[in-house]
């Protein structure tokens, strides 16, 4: 009998090394990384623009270099060839290797910025030294390490992403995402901030300073657009400081709710947010590393949404300290804005659970854990708070942890430290409040769903495989059902890499979205009917 | 309680298996010598590719099945005695059973070829089978070459999975053209072109006379029969369909055929013995399907439909309108409904073809010549949605509805090119008609008022 065999040992090998001009490649890209290296142990560089050149454009060329041979002399499909095999996309020890250097990089840059050579009054020394001429270009001062973040994280999404539209060639709703999301990164977050800082002082400011403003970052994604020292600086720069203000509020009370649902909450994930970008271009090659246990999904839940009412009650707390009191002096005193945030939340909570009950479930518990734990905090805010005090901790010491534990660790070393070892989402997944409540909005109200297509699915799991929000697509895909998940960021490669057509991103009607029993499995209809009686 | 036991891990026996647990309280033990736990067998190609690993290819995690009161009994069945209702597995303790559920699946053909059994030759359908071709084939230095005999879906996917590693792959069809049994001429070239575009030496009209030895029982070479040809080789891989894995079953009294002869109720003739799958015969075809349905399709429904039987709601296997999909090399194959080949196309079958003039896509459209009602579709490279074209086919619908409808079935991602105006301009030049082709309707689509 052929088939029996108690062997269970399946071994994959590695099918081909690297081609030499992928090696060639490598070795020019490790060239442009070395300079960096070698400025950032104090190398001094001459002409360090042209150093800084040579190596941002030796970085780019190799990239571009590898995924030219990789992929360009192939017929379009799909290419995940050996991604198992290799080591640097399946844990192994290339993988490793580039987690703890990623993660050791995003270490130095949040927390010891002066070993890059952030010199605070004076002359820059080592890498961010190299960096000065470009950012003197741009916004007229010298680097930061911030400055030298920005470059590096665009040049990035450029270079990986120009990988990316060679892989997906065949697929017109990869290339376009990826252009929008190249298109953001370079013109939203670094050309147009950086140029905006020229401004400052300028009379068309009525000579006020603007603070640092990536228009399409977010609240609660961008955590500090709100607080004390920025609403300052909006309002003393003119109308243009008030209606940036005033973009900042609109961006997530009006634009966000009307944008995701109509089209799901992938208009931002994956095609504007650098967080995305980052992590479907540089961060592609990691995607199928997410965990698909449903164990994962229980832990994203609660510390996602955990990390929602955190932001919540930390921006609250902060906004909150620096109101006044006075009705006379300003209309917004401390208590209307705190029976304003409670008002709000009880109209959003109250709408979910009146109308949106079903859709919830046993999520509709949680949700009222958060809320209560919000409402609450607020009346503590109002009853408990002293001066410059609220509730137990100063206003300050909320957003310092805040910005500690999740702006930096969360996002920085967490999130994309350990790209090659958790997956490129880790942070969009977990960590994100933006993607929390764009999740909250897709899931109860949005016109996106992936429609699984009556009966083609084989299983096979190449879908659950790349999806990197860790979603078991087939799971529902099997069963005929639509995913509408919360957390689906609308890459599209479950889409892609499906062998038989059966997923489609769209957006329809409503009516039926959901609706499991929607299923077409082959049978005839009287059997489906008892399928689906629940 | 009553005890429900089933042969076999795969679609059809888990389907089974977990629509009766829908359905009921019964005990259920699922038997299976091939794997611990049920794995997509389709999938198995991804894992030599390297696009998964075999644990993805489960789609559930292990602990669904204790979560769901599913007994898993590792061990090989190697008789069954349906007078004690009991089995007997080697490796494990005999088993009684109130109810048996054979889901066997099917093993590869060989047809008495001198040389079959030598080393270094094998099929593709289970876990073992990849695995020795992980031995046989792991690289392309042990594997200087390999040939695969028989054109059909398994075929193209053993010759892509080799290609991943660089493994040179000789390919003898022994039709006149890929896999032109089932498909229409047009669509069957487009896929000889494109094996070859992928570097794989396709040859048509060739099959293998016999297997060569080197001597120490591996395989040296294979010889085609046509011209007498010795292609040397290290792999050869049988491809040439499959037929049920029942040998287990033949002094079992179970009425046998090449499979195991059901009725429409999925019953044998033995009482309280089912089988359904790749394993399960009908007596008599149903409509347009062959006897023996080796699809995975097929399989889940079967398994569906006999867990209402079993749980006491009688139900015949009644399957809807006939579907199927496959991937080749870089193109994907849909079709709904029936569209036949040249060679076994009846008489009033017409055939609307049209073929984009650079791409590697193509439709088929199949309907009656007199009444003009559609028969069937088969497209490559255009994913078609499967609740439109179910709907059409049961209502009927004409090729000239079908053709003004076109963009509402189109079921390819966001953006892509539509090609719905050059494939309505050609029906209409090729027919003398003047259709006008509509807009993509949302709520045609859905089925909203």
């Amino acid at each position: 009998m052929s088939t029996y065999n108690k062997s269970m040992a399946l071994t994959g090998e590695p099918p081909k090394s690297l081609s030499i001009s992928q090696k060639l490649a490598v070795f020019l890209g490790t060239l442009g990384l070395g300079i960096l290296l070698l400025a950032i142990f104090n190398v001094s560089f001459p002409n360090k623009t042209l150093w800084l050149t040579a190596s941002l454009s030796a970085m780019t060329i190799g990239i571009v270099w590898f995924s030219w041979d990789a992929y360009s002399k192939k017929i379009p499909g799909i290419k995940n060839d050996g991604v198992w095999f290799k080591s640097i996309s399946s844990r192994g020890l290339w993988g490793w290797i580039a987690g703890l250097a990623l993660t050791g990089f995003y270490i130095v840059l949040y927390f010891y910025p002066e070993y890059l050579g952030l010199v605070s009054d004076g002359d820059n020394k080592g890498v961010i030294a190299l960096f000065d001429p470009l950012s003197k270009l741009l916004n007229g001062n010298p680097a930061s390490q911030w400055f030298v973040y920005g470059t590096l994280y665009t040049v990035a999404i450029l270079a990986f992403g120009i990988k990316f539209l060679w892989k997906y060639r065949h697929n017109r709703y990869e290339k376009l995402r990826t252009f929008s999301v190249m298109f953001f990164q370079t013109g939203f977050a670094f050309i147009i901030p950086e140029l905006m800082a020229r401004l400052n002082g300028h009379k068309i400011l009525d000579g006020g300073n603007l603070p640092y403003y990536d228009l399409k970052n977010i609240w609660p994604l961008n955590y500090y657009n709100f607080e004390g020292y920025r609403i300052k600086m909006f309002l003393s720069s003119g109308e243009i400081g008030f209606a940036l203000l005033i973009f900042g509020i609109l961006s997530i009370f009006v634009i966000t709710p009307i944008l995701t649902y109509k089209y799901g909450k992938r208009w931002y994930c994956s095609w504007v947010c650098g967080c995305g970008g980052l992590a479907e271009t540089a961060g592609d090659s990691f995607r199928q590393l997410s965990d698909k246990s449903t164990f994962a999904w229980k832990v994203e839940r609660w510390v996602v949404h955990s990390v929602v009412v955190f932001v919540t009650l930390m921006t609250t707390a902060v906004i909150y300290s620096y109101l006044g009191t006075d009705t006379s002096k300003y209309w917004l005193t401390k208590s209307t804005f705190l029976i304003g945030v409670a008002v709000l939340l009880t109209l959003v909570f109250g709408w979910a659970m009146i109308f949106k009950r079903d859709q919830l479930q046993k999520d509709a518990q949680y949700g009222a854990i958060g809320y209560f734990v919000i409402i609450i905090a607020l009346i503590g805010f109002h009853f408990f708070s002293g001066d410059g005090e609220i509730f137990l901790f100063k206003s300050g010491t909320l957003r310092k942890s805040y910005s500690f534990l999740i702006g930096s660790i969360f996002s920085g070393v967490i999130g994309t430290g350990f790209y090659p070892i958790f997956g490129s989402r880790v942070w969009c997944r977990f960590g994100c409040p933006m993607a929390a409540i764009l999740g909250f909005q897709q899931k109860l109200l949005s016109r996106f769903r992936i429609t699984t297509n009556g009966g083609q699915c084989i299983s096979c799991g190449n879908c659950s495989t790349y999806c990197e929000m860790g979603i078991d697509v087939r799971a529902y895909a099997q069963k005929g059902e639509n995913i509408v998940r919360a957390s689906c960021v609308g890459c599209g490669i479950c889409s892609a890499v499906c062998p038989r057509g059966v997923l489609k991103l769209e957006n329809g009607p409503l009516e039926g979205r959901i609706d499991s029993n929607q299923v077409l499995l082959g049978n005839d209809v009287d059997l489906m009917t008892l399928v689906n009686k629940k | 309680m009553e005890h429900i036991v089933i042969i076999g891990n795969g679609i059809a026996g888990v389907t089974a298996a977990r629509h009766i647990r829908k359905l009921s309280d019964k005990k259920i033990t699922i038997v299976s010598a091939e794997s611990e736990y049920f794995f997509s067998r389709t999938a198995l190609m991804y894992v030599y590719m390297g696009h998964m690993k075999f644990e993805h290819t489960q789609p559930y995690e292990n602990h669904f099945w204790e979560k769901n009161r599913i007994d898993l009994v590792n061990g090989y069945v190697a008789k069954v005695n349906t007078q004690e209702k009991s089995l007997q597995i080697d490796d494990a303790p005999d088993l009684s059973y109130d109810k048996l559920i054979i889901a066997t699946g099917s093993k590869p053909n060989k047809f008495g070829w001198p040389g079959q059994d030598l080393d270094g030759v094998q099929g593709l359908y289970s876990k073992q089978d990849l695995e020795l071709l992980e031995q046989n084939a792991p690289n392309n230095k042990i594997c200087k070459r390999a040939v695969i005999i028989g054109g059909g879906l398994i075929g193209i996917e053993l010759a892509e999975m080799l290609r991943t590693r660089d493994i040179p792959v000789t390919f003898l069809v022994r039709e006149t053209s890929f896999w032109n049994g089932v498909l229409p001429k047009g669509e069957s070239e487009m896929i000889n072109e494109h094996i070859r575009e992928h570097h794989i030496d396709l040859r048509l009209g060739a099959s293998l006379k016999e297997i060569v030895s080197n001597g120490n029982g591996k395989v040296k070479s294979v010889v085609v029969k046509e011209t007498g040809e010795e292609i040397e080789c290290n792999l050869v891989g049988l491809t040439a369909g499959v037929t049920p894995n029942i040998d287990f079953l033949k002094d079992s009294g179970i009425e046998l055929g090449r499979g195991v002869k059901v009725n429409r109720m999925l019953e044998t003739n033995v009482k309280d013995v089912y089988a359904i799958g790749d394993c399960a015969e009908q007596h008599e075809p149903i409509g347009n399907r062959r006897p023996i349905e080796a699809v995975w399709y097929t399989g889940r429904m079967m398994g569906e439909t006999l867990a209402q039987t079993i749980c006491g709601n009688p139900m015949e296997y009644k399957p809807g309108q006939w579907f199927n999909s496959a991937k080749f090399l870089d193109i994907e194959y849909q079709t709904y409904g029936w569209v036949f080949s040249e060679i076994r196309k009846k008489e009033n079958e017409t055939h609307f073809h049209w073929r984009h003039p650079k791409e590697k896509i193509c439709i088929t459209i199949a309907f009656d010549k007199d009444s003009e009602t559609v028969l069937g579709i088969n497209t490559f490279g255009i994913r078609l949605r499967h609740e439109i074209f179910d709907r059409w086919l049961s209502e009927k619908r004409t090729i000239d509805f079908i053709i003004e409808h076109l963009q509402d079935a189109n079921f390819d991602p966001e953006f892509y090119k539509r090609y719905e105006t050059m494939i309505v301009s050609k029906y209409n030049s090729e027919f003398d008609k003047s259709i006008n082709l509509k807009k993509k309707n949302l709520k045609r689509i859905f089925q909203i008022a």
